[in-house]
């Protein structure tokens, strides 16, 4: 490998062979255990339930544009925003960075040909697929109106429509996540290559640890639950029934017990890409890398102790409420940890603004205000207020789309010379990263305000007054929808007519750019031993930094922080 | 198909699979414990909200069919453990017959099970718009096949029930509470003993071809820890549902 060519120039080739062109037809691509196959599979699954979300949140965007509502009933507007939030949260936002990035990276950032279990791997696709047609069919027949949360006993006793089967596809759905989750744990314990230590692991990888024991712990407690209302819809089984005695409270408890820990699940994997992309783009070893390690793993254990958050009011017990509005403050504190390690790592670094490096200063930006806000929603007495306004609505798309999705896009341009062995047209990336940040901002703020001012989320008309703020906010969705185009388009593009990358073009220290891109169906020609600390671009000759692109004297990963 | 101890491509060597195999099996018992942990916790906070009505459900599962099926499933897990003891110290023609002394304790169990549930059914427990609690102390005890001593039984205990619980719909409608319950409980349990069967179909057709020896046993050692693991949750299943309040019968 040649570190000191230029990034794309001609000399590079691709690889004569490599896991795109091992084997051809749809055989080689459904029946594969390639998991840098399976993480195309997922990539074009959650493209297609990102577009189907997608589609509903610009119904609900042009609906909201006059305060009497512009073109749906008002039973339709309540199923747009349910299925918006099934097919974004379950179909897309979850598996997103998981089963794409994590399935292509993880076995070759640890130095592994594959994950443990290949054919479970495609299993859990194959389960995501059967999940997703069962939702599907419950959005064709009719759609479902309960909201995602799907509380009963809205859901298993009065609500007349498509519940069943999207209930249905969500519980099947699970059992992918927990497929997934199972296969990186037992993956990064046993899979590693020689002198891959814990602590040499890329971020991203402890982030995807991190997100896989809330995959597993949590997963089933979701899957029993929505077993329950199944069958208390299905059979008159009465476990959430205030007729027979049965609590529709618990089922809040035991949904938000794994849809508070699945925020986690969406925003770690992103916390890990953007651990990832920063150090690469200011040639400068990560600050506090193993403080960042560890509060992955703070997030998720505290995550689980903070989901009846959700429901101060609900009734549940005052001393009860107040150690769960503790508790929600305290997950704060890993988080910080985070961004204030990105942020010291780019202090007197030698920053290019390249676009993967815009999607990470656009997450740290917004994660930023949607974390802090989550604090104001925490807080009990001011919850009481912002309860079911656009407040929420406004704080849990900063972190889950201003969040999670911006990780995910700047992942993916991070990786997609790795994925595709081709560079995209730098100009029109960077452009739609500035798209995306603006248009995404002009969506969401104003809805702060909204919620502040009291507006209440889920409903389809608005005193009038509101109408300034919720043009604007539409107005924002247009621009949000070009930036999420863009990329579609030229990223496809890229694959075809981008200018060659070779094997490192940012140059990046991980594992993954040591192999070939796109790399061989192996992974790797031999198992590769590692013997260098992680982010360390000075002790890296293979890298080709000489001369003016040398970093500076820097400290080591870690060790002094 | 995977030849006896063939190392797949993924590792590097037999221990390094065998490792990552069992590993694979301890996590996935650790969502089975998350998912069998939300029904139980459904269970605990009925339990403590309704104790009267729970009480007299309980009274009313078959205590020697429930036994049974205990003693049953605890020596099948005998059965299990002595496959794999077979496997591990080579003794191949053994493994075959242990592990189908499992598969036929399981079925048996099985069995039971469905005896169990049928006479729920006539008995008027089954969830639903037919549901009546009452149904064996309203009717003569031949009815629901009890000895004249228990029909007596069960008309003061529901009589007491009625009034603790404030009014036969009450009882009635706490009393289905606890019968979702134990049909969840059970049924999800009997589910797993099903899909445990099959495994030990696949197990029993490998060791009559010999795969299993003390080189190569992991199939045997995992599916082994499954079926422990449903036996434990039975070992739970049993005196929550079966046993407390029966010394009130």
């Amino acid at each position: 490998m040649s570190g000191t060519k230029t990034a794309g120039s001609a000399e590079f080739r691709l690889p004569r062979e490599h896991y795109l062109n091992a084997k051809y037809g749809m055989r080689s691509w459904l029946l594969t255990t390639d998991h840098k196959r399976i993480a195309l599979l997922y990539l074009a699954s959650v493209t297609f339930f990102f577009f189907v979300g997608g589609i509903f949140a610009t119904l609900i965007r042009i609906h909201l544009l006059t305060p009497e509502g512009l073109v749906v009933t008002p039973e339709t507007y309540n199923k747009l925003f349910t299925m918006h939030g099934v097919a974004m949260i379950f179909f897309f936002l979850i598996p997103s960075i998981p089963a794409v990035l994590g399935n292509f990276l993880i076995p070759i950032m640890i130095g592994a040909k594959d994950l443990a279990f290949p054919k479970i791997n495609l299993l859990s696709w194959y389960i995501y697929l059967v999940g997703g047609c069962f939702v599907l069919y419950s959005f064709a027949t009719g759609g479902l109106d309960t909201g995602w949360t799907f509380y009963t006993p809205l859901s298993s006793i009065y609500s007349n429509s498509a519940v069943t089967p999207a209930v249905l596809g969500v519980f099947i759905n699970g059992f992918s996540s927990i497929l997934t989750g199972l296969n990186f744990l037992v993956t990064v314990h046993t899979m590693r290559a020689p002198g891959m230590t814990w602590f040499r692991l890329p971020l991203f990888v402890w982030a995807h640890y991190a997100t896989s024991l809330i995959m597993i712990l949590g997963t089933p407690v979701i899957a029993i639950t929505l077993l329950l209302a199944g069958l208390e819809r299905m059979f008159h089984f009465g476990f959430f029934n205030p007729t027979y005695g049965g609590d529709p409270i618990l089922f809040q408890h035991l949904f938000w017990f794994y849809s508070h820990p699945a925020v986690y699940i969406m925003i770690l994997p992103a916390m890990g890409v953007v651990s990832e992309i920063i150090p690469t783009f200011v040639r400068k070893p990560i600050f506090g890398y193993s403080f960042i390690a560890a509060s992955s793993i703070g997030i998720a254990v505290i995550g689980f102790i903070v989901w009846a958050h959700h429901m101060f009011v609900t009734g549940e017990a005052t001393y009860a409420a107040i150690a769960f509005s503790f508790l929600s403050y305290l997950v704060a504190v890993p988080s910080a940890v985070k961004v204030f390690n990105w942020t010291a790592t780019l202090y007197k670094g030698s920053v290019s603004y390249d676009t993967p490096l815009l999607y990470a200063l656009g997450f740290i930006g917004l994660f930023t205000i949607g974390g802090l806000t989550g604090l104001f929603l925490a807080c009990l007495g001011l919850d009481i207020h912002l309860h079911d306004t656009y407040f929420v609505i406004a704080h849990f798309h900063y972190i889950m789309v201003g969040g999670a999705v911006m990780g995910y896009v700047g992942g993916l341009h991070f990786w997609w010379p790795k994925i595709t062995g081709r560079l995209y047209p730098e100009f029109l990336a960077r452009a739609s990263a500035i798209i995306l940040f603006i248009g995404f901002n002009l969506t969401f703020f104003p809805q702060f305000i909204l919620g502040g001012l009291g507006m209440p989320r889920r409903y389809h008309n608005y005193p009038p007054e509101f109408q300034v703020l919720n043009v604007m906010s539409t107005a924002g969705a247009s621009v949000l929808a070009i930036g999420y185009l863009l990329p579609m388009f030229y990223l496809t593009w890229s694959m075809r007519y981008g200018k060659i990358a070779g094997p490192n073009p940012w140059p990046a220290t991980g594992l993954e750019w040591k192999t070939a891109s796109p790399p061989l169906t192996e992974n790797f020609l031999e198992t590769p031993a590692v013997d260098w600390e992680p982010y360390d671009f000075v002790h890296r000759p293979d890298l080709g930094l000489s001369g003016a692109k040398a970093p500076g004297k820097l400290a080591p990963a870690h060790g002094d922080d | 198909m995977h030849r006896t101890g063939e190392l797949y491509g993924q590792f590097k060597t037999l221990d390094q699979q065998k490792e990552t195999a069992t590993l694979g099996m301890w996590i996935f018992l650790v969502t089975e414990i998350l998912f069998f942990g939300g029904l139980f916790l459904t269970y605990t906070i009925n339990r403590h909200e309704f104790p009267t009505a729970f009480g007299i459900g309980g009274n009313m599962l078959d205590l020697f069919l429930g036994g049974l099926n205990t003693v049953v499933l605890i020596a099948s897990s005998f059965t299990m453990a002595m496959s794999v003891w077979s496997a591990q110290t080579g003794k191949k023609p053994l493994v075959t017959i242990f592990l189908s002394l499992t598969l036929l304790l399981g079925s048996v169990f099985l069995g039971v099970k469905v005896v169990e549930y049928k006479q729920k059914f006539d008995h008027r427990l089954v969830p639903g718009r037919n549901f009546d609690v009452t149904y064996c102390s309203k009717n003569p005890a031949s009815v629901c096949g009890l000895t004249q001593k228990e029909h007596g039984d069960e008309i003061k205990e529901i009589r007491e029930g009625v009034e603790l619980e404030g009014g036969e719909i009450a009882l009635n409608a706490h009393a289905q509470l606890y019968f979702s319950l134990y049909f969840g409980m059970t049924g999800l349990h009997a589910l797993h003993m099903i899909v445990g069967a099959g495994l030990l179909l696949y197990l029993i057709l490998q060791a009559r071809k010999g795969r299993f020896d003390a080189s190569y046993n992991t199939p045997v050692e995992n599916i082994g820890l499954y079926w422990h693991f449903v036996d434990i949750v039975w070992i739970f299943l049993f005196p929550l549902l079966y046993l407390i309040n029966r010394h009130l019968a």
